[in-house]
């Protein structure tokens, strides 16, 4: 039997949509084993005919991911034949950077979605019909690539921002991408309004106090996360100042 | 003594090592301070340059430090650096304390941060990025903080510039 027509259960049932028999989704002539050939030709719903419009997934923003989705690069290039699937597998998915309170978790999942193509000479190929550029070439440019892959998800830099939905689906197109080191290294990073903005990871408001600034970690090198050091910093700076000025007047009043 | 009577204070090699050291350190101090407000200084000078500068500062103060420090082995100079049980808490302690501990701390967490790959990935519940980056940047204001004082004690001399002379041409006043 073909590997590849198998799913693997223990992954479904870890997965969001575990509580659904096959025939739930699938035609019910599933229920009959082997199935039929022209089965795998059956009609399936898409994701936003169950989710869209309904008050109970509201916020998951389906309409609005839709949306987005519809700018992205791969709706341009592929229209609708880039389903959901493709990135999201409706068997296994789970929603990591919602219920992970792990970075590197959420990252490593996110990261798998988009190299699970792209990283994938075949598979790329068979969507695409040209070939995958080399992602360690492409990437040359930027300092730490291991650490950077990691640590930040590949949707960072190759999607629009949106402070408003929790994981942005307009990836851009490869010229579009964000090249710009202070982006993120920056008080004000471009992470705080994407990956670090989950709720479910370490709170890290600019006014946190130093515990939860101490505890974080996903620090970004370069940047002001802690005010208080910052402040301390100013405090004793001014303090030398004023130490120096009144030794140069005791100075100054003793040669009189 | 007589008041105008001059010694020749500080060795050429010495002399050398502070000129290089300075100027390496006070790049490193505007564009670490720089690196920290990026977005604000990036108008200025690009941000990558200032990283480029910082890193490559870093190494040559991290080198004149060896050099300072086999220099110091090897000459009379080292004798300023040894504690000594009388006067403990008298100035040069702070020469001591900034030269033989926040410097080494700056030049290991700065060749960490270098390559954070070989950063610990964890202490304790703290990103061991995160405490590297902490120590570097407070080290290097601490010595920041030192520059400044080093500066004013240097004018507390016969005159305000008589120090700062000294330490370009090697001789000094001895009263």
């Amino acid at each position: 039997m073909n590997p590849y027509y198998i799913l693997d259960t223990v992954a479904m049932t870890a997965g969001v949509h575990k509580q659904f028999d096959c025939t739930d989704c699938h035609s019910s002539e599933y229920g009959s084993y082997p199935h039929l050939a022209n089965l795998k030709l059956e009609p399936l719903s898409t994701c936003l005919d169950c989710h869209g419009g309904d008050e109970s997934f509201a916020k998951y923003q389906f309409e609005r991911i839709d949306e987005e989705f519809k700018k992205s690069v791969h709706y341009k290039e592929y229209g609708d034949n880039f389903s959901c699937s493709k990135c999201h597998s409706q068997h296994t998915y789970k929603a990591t950077a919602r219920t992970s309170d792990n970075v590197l978790e959420i990252v490593d999942y996110s990261n798998k979605m988009c190299l699970s193509c792209h990283n994938d000479m075949k598979k790329f190929k068979m969507v695409s019909g040209h070939d995958n550029p080399k992602l360690v070439q492409v990437h040359d440019w930027l300092p730490n690539q291991e650490l950077h892959f990691q640590h930040v998800r590949c949707i960072e830099c190759h999607t629009e921002v949106l402070d408003s939905l929790m994981v942005s689906h307009d990836i851009l197109s490869k010229d579009k991408a964000l090249r710009k080191c202070v982006e993120c290294h920056s008080a004000n990073s471009r992470l705080k309004a994407s990956l670090y903005k989950y709720q479910n990871l370490q709170k890290r408001a600019e006014n946190g106090d130093l515990n939860t600034v101490l505890a974080n970690e996903s620090y970004i090198i370069g940047t002001h996360q802690s005010p208080i050091l910052k402040l301390a910093s100013i405090v004793i700076f001014l303090l030398t100042l004023v130490g120096i000025v009144i030794h140069s007047v005791f100075r100054i009043l003793k040669k009189k | 003594m007589s008041a105008t009577e001059k010694i020749y204070f500080y060795p050429v090699w010495l002399r050398i090592w502070h000129g290089f050291n300075a100027l390496g350190i006070i790049a490193l101090i505007f564009t670490g301070i720089s690196m920290q407000s990026s977005i604000e200084s990036a108008q200025v000078v690009g941000f990558n340059m200032v990283v480029n500068i910082h890193n490559i500062a870093g190494v040559g103060v991290t080198l004149s430090y060896f050099v300072y420090f086999i220099g110091n082995m090897i000459t009379p100079n080292g004798k300023y650096y040894i504690i000594k049980p009388q006067g403990f808490l008298k100035k040069p302690m702070i020469y001591i304390i900034v030269m033989y501990m926040a410097v080494p701390i700056v030049i290991i967490t700065g060749i960490a941060l270098l390559f954070p790959e070989i950063i610990i990935e964890k202490v304790y519940t703290f990103s061991g990025v995160f405490v590297t980056a902490i120590l570097h940047s407070s080290m290097g204001f601490f010595i920041s903080i030192f520059l400044v004082i080093h500066i004013y004690i240097a004018s507390i001399g016969k005159s305000p510039l008589e120090n700062f002379k000294s330490i370009i041409n090697g001789w000094h006043h001895v009263h």
